[in-house]
């Protein structure tokens, strides 16, 4: 049964995420990039990590692809009309380069000589944050700071010159 | 866990190829952030992994500090990404020349 939902999850997010770089519509990719994410949270929940299933949700599907959704309405058109310059060389080494990644790291998780997993508990949330406030609370501060400066950059980068 | 790790490091794999691919060919400036949360994502799902792995949290602690800096990459991102077609009427990155001289 776990087998399943994990096989389940695991195809429709590497087909979702095959449609999401190769699709013209930039709409459409980040739709499907949503699909992606959300298979990825289903992982975390296979994984006991439920924290971050939600996490994975509320920050990406919620807020990082409505980003992204916004950004392409306010741009308008989809401007991917720039194919005038073709370069297959160059598209086929890269194609090459990302397959390698790709390959060569699932073989390496395969050969990897992995123990068999050490059991996690099954409710880990309240620990979790338990650990964000004293021993990463520095971390967890910082993270804030640097959330206030993208905020900040942001506005500044499209602020209007008068 | 009824799942071996080796799996989910093999979906991780897959998942860092496909946006590694989608951030080497594509040429919209958007595309190519995509391709960045999704290679993002895949280490992600190898941390947590590992973290369930071995039985500690830290793991899962650090993939929550890697979105909180997925998120500020993404708003810095865009943000230039408008500013540039504001430039330029054009976030096709072949046409990004302003730096050059």
């Amino acid at each position: 049964m776990v087998t399943a939902v994990f096989l389940v999850a695991a195809i429709l997010a590497v087909v979702s995420a095959i449609v999401a770089v190769s699709h013209r519509d930039p709409v459409f990719n980040v739709l499907s990039l949503v699909v992606t994410f959300f298979c990825v949270a289903v992982n975390y929940a296979l994984l006991g990590a439920h924290f971050l299933a939600a996490a994975q949700i509320l920050v990406y599907a919620g807020a990082i692809l409505v980003l992204f959704l916004f950004v392409i309405m306010l741009l308008g058109a989809p401007q991917t009309g720039g194919d005038e310059v073709k370069r297959p060389v160059q598209k086929s080494a890269g194609l090459a380069l990302a397959a390698i990644v790709a390959v060569g790291g699932a073989l390496l998780a395969l050969t990897l000589k992995i123990a068999p997993a050490e059991a996690v508990p099954a409710a880990n949330t309240q620990a979790i944050g338990r650990l964000l406030i004293t021993t990463y609370g520095f971390a967890f501060e910082l993270i804030s700071v640097l959330l206030l400066a993208a905020m900040v950059g942001a506005l500044v980068l499209v602020k209007r010159k008068h | 866990m009824a799942i071996p790790t080796a799996h989910f490091l093999i979906l991780a794999a897959l998942l860092f190829g496909v946006g590694a691919a989608g951030v080497l060919l594509r040429r919209s400036g958007i595309a190519i952030l995509l391709g960045i949360e999704l290679m993002l994502n895949a280490g992600n799902l190898a941390l947590a992994a590992f973290s369930s792995q071995h039985g500690n949290l830290d793991g899962q602690v650090f993939v929550f500090f890697v979105m909180a800096v997925a998120a500020a990459e993404v708003a810095v991102g865009l943000a230039i990404l408008v500013a540039i077609f504001r430039k330029g009427q054009s976030i096709d990155v072949d046409r990004l020349n302003i730096l050059r001289w």
